[in-house]
């Protein structure tokens, strides 16, 4: 893969649902160590845009490259690369903290799994808990956990579907340390999200998804949070008058 | 209004997709022709049974309906297979008409069976596993209906009914070999180089005429009847599609 | 690039038993419900002496099945209600190896309580069940159900109906592999000659390994989106 073309890359990205039409040829780059806040209404298309990304769900039309490999033809190779977080936990409520992170190391195929897991669930500040079972887990701990499944591999891209719901206000503040801290070791983070002041503040780039369309894409510097959600007003209301 | 339908060019277009396909006209012309041909060389040419009387004249119908209804789950396990290869709708609406219109044959096939069996067996119903196979194979296709039913994305609902639909083909053949595996049946054994059961009760020795109606009946009911129905089938679902289509359009907008 | 095949299909089967020795969900469920169907089958056949004879294969196995349903659709239920499905189908590995894993659990969790309800009928009805044959029936009979259950089951709790579903689906297309067993069973049991059943065990091979090629190639379409 060469160093210069861009990590994450869709061309003419098209996905319908039963004659729906979800995404409309979206063409977008993201380069290694970006982090993108993806922004829009419900039903804009950001949690298939996500599912695409990862592999989850295949395109009607257009491609996909991440880190230069294709989707769906190379997924093998490209499920290496992502971790995903979505707003379900994706963990096994029976088996304990460690468990559940030492069954999807099997799963990726990890070596010396157990110092790896040491750190990341101290990460994620479960060190305490990581014998206890994940049904006895508050909402937050199962997403901070979910984030150390995601990190588990060591993945470059980070695709985070509305992580933060259902979170209260210390346990949003934890997975927002936890993302500039992914952030700053350099992986590259797809979010989607509904929190504008959050996006303004956390991300390096917003985009706003609108019935399908890319409608905005801006480095997040450019904007602070109040100016990010006009634009996104402006956007959104547009797409409803029509 | 037609002032309207003048000034609207679609309207021929589309009025003209809803008018039948000169084949298939010419195709259901056939079949009614074929159909009421065999109920005549049943009804009137085939010579009446001595042991069983008129009521054995439904055996041209049973049969042939059997003959159909397996073809048309032939056709849903073919759909399938090209359905989950192409991902093309026509496959899936083809694998569709072959479940409905199998299970209607199949439905016809244990009615006429019933009535034939009320004189011969002095019973309508008999736990035969004949009988019982040719009722679960029913049921089984009900439930692929069912399994449709439940589905709300279109697309996976298309998946799985492929799916379903190819081991649902399994009873199918189970109902056609039972009676060589459960030699307690007491079906009578028709199609094929087997030894009489002695068990079989109803059992009858074909004469030149009455093999030649069985012959012809089941052609027709095993080619064109199942041919047609499904063609009619596919396309009422391709215009139920079609107005998916549209409707779609209008929220794409 | 993929992680090795039977690698993931051990951590999936692991990951399944690991759960299911903590919480018994499964099999206190499948084995209270078995012993309930069994004493209400001899209540409400009033089975006797010959109508054991006849009647008990039977039972066992409709026991059996309802049983591993009830497994079944907890077993995938397990895996679409967090979404575990997707967590699995994210990782780098063969999607038949899903398939392999959870049937590797669902027929041990069968088998189980069909070897449990063997010493359990041998003392309720006073007949002798633990028979070297009928254990491999056994065998061959839950592999052929677990089979296509674990793939409709897969199935069916990613519909609207979903537990409901199953059964219905699923009792047609195992019916082939339920009659060859009762039948075998019951000759077994009258002490028929050998001659006289060994088709049926036969049949049940041959009805196992078609499932398990058909179902093994199917599974890719019933998880992808």
């Amino acid at each position: 893969m060469a160093e210069k073309s861009a990590l994450i890359e869709t061309r003419a990205l098209v996905k319908t649902y039963d004659l729906m039409i979800v995404l409309r040829k979206l063409d977008f780059q993201v380069e290694r160590g970006e982090f993108v806040a993806l922004l829009g209404p419900n039903g804009s298309g950001k949690s298939t845009l996500l599912r695409l990304l990862s592999g989850l769900s295949k395109p009607t039309s257009g491609a996909i490259f991440i880190g230069g490999w294709e989707l769906p033809r190379e997924a093998a190779a490209v499920r290496a690369q992502i971790g995903m977080v979505s707003h379900r936990a994706l963990l096994y409520e029976n088996l304990t903290a460690r468990e559940n992170l030492q069954f999807f190391a099997q799963l990726y195929n990890l070596r010396e799994i157990d110092e790896r897991i040491r750190i990341l669930l101290e990460q994620v500040g479960l060190s305490k808990r990581g014998d206890s079972l994940v049904r006895t887990f508050s909402r937050g701990m199962q997403q901070r956990l979910s984030i150390a499944r995601a990190l588990l591999h060591d993945p470059a891209v980070l695709l985070m579907d509305e992580p933060y719901t259902g979170l209260d206000q210390d346990a949003a503040q934890v997975l927002d340390g936890l993302l500039t801290q992914a952030y700053a070791d350099g992986r590259t983070i797809v979010m989607t999200t509904h929190d504008l002041e959050r996006a303004a503040r956390l991300a390096s780039r917003a985009m706003i998804l609108s019935r399908g369309n890319i409608r905005y894409d801006a480095p997040a510097s450019a904007l602070d949070g109040r100016q990010l959600s006009e634009r996104y007003t402006e956007i959104t209301s547009l797409a409803t008058a029509r | 209004m037609s002032v309207i339908a003048s000034s609207n060019p679609n309207q021929n277009a589309r009025s003209g997709i809803a008018a039948w396909p000169p084949l298939l006209r010419i195709l259901t012309l056939a079949t009614i022709i074929a159909v009421a041909f065999g109920l005549y060389l049943g009804l009137f040419y085939a010579g009446t049974d001595i042991d069983q009387g008129q009521v054995q004249r439904i055996f041209y119908v049973h049969l042939a309906a059997f003959t159909g209804a397996f073809i048309a789950f032939c056709g849903t396990v073919i759909g399938g297979v090209q359905y989950l290869r192409t991902r093309n709708v026509q496959w899936d609406s083809i694998a569709l008409a072959g479940a409905e219109v199998g299970l209607a044959l199949s439905v016809l096939n244990l009615v006429t069976g019933m009535i034939w069996a009320r004189p011969i067996w002095n019973t309508w119903w008999t736990w035969d596993p004949r009988l019982t196979s040719a009722a679960i194979m029913c049921l089984t296709y009900a439930a692929y209906l069912m399994l449709r039913t439940g589905i709300e994305n279109a697309e996976q609902r298309r998946r799985f009914a492929s799916i379903y639909g190819i081991l649902a083909i399994t009873t199918v053949i189970l109902t056609l070999v039972i009676t060589r595996i459960r030699p307690d049946t007491i079906h009578p054994v028709v199609i094929g180089p087997s030894v009489q059961n002695p068990n079989a009760e109803g059992a009858f020795e074909f004469s030149e005429r009455m093999g030649m109606t069985i012959g012809i009946n089941s052609t027709i009911w095993s080619t064109l009847v199942p041919v047609t129905l499904m063609w009619h089938r596919v396309r009422l679902q391709n215009l139920a599609e079609r107005v998916n289509a549209l409707k779609a359009e209008i929220l794409n907008k | 690039m993929n992680t090795p095949f039977i690698q993931a299909v051990l951590a999936i089967l692991r990951k399944d038993l690991r759960t299911e020795l903590r919480s018994r969900e499964l099999i206190s469920s499948m084995g209270l419900f078995s012993l309930l169907s069994i004493l209400i089958f001899s209540f409400a056949l009033e089975l006797d002496r010959v109508a054991r004879q006849e009647a008990i294969s039977g039972v066992l196995w409709v026991t059996v099945v309802f049983a591993s349903i009830l497994g079944l659709n907890r077993s995938l239920a397990m895996e679409r209600d967090q979404g575990n499905l997707d967590a699995m189908l994210l990782a780098p590995i063969n999607r038949a190896a899903i398939f392999l894993g959870k049937l590797i659990g669902n027929y041990l969790f069968a088998l189980a309580v069909g070897l449990l309800l063997l010493p359990v009928m041998t003392v309720l009805f006073n007949m002798p069940l633990f028979q070297p044959w009928l254990i491999l029936i056994l065998f061959l009979g839950t592999l052929g159900f677990s089979t296509v259950g674990t793939l409709l089951a897969t199935m069916t709790v990613q519909t609207r109906a979903r537990e409901s579903l199953l059964p219905i689906v699923m009792l047609p297309i195992a019916l082939p592999v339920l009659l060859a067993s009762v039948h075998a069973s019951t000759n077994i049991l009258t002490n028929a000659p050998i001659d006289d059943w060994i088709a049926w065990p036969q049949i049940l091979v041959v009805v196992d390994v078609i499932y398990l090629i058909l179902c093994f190639l199917l599974f890719e379409f019933v998880i992808e989106d």
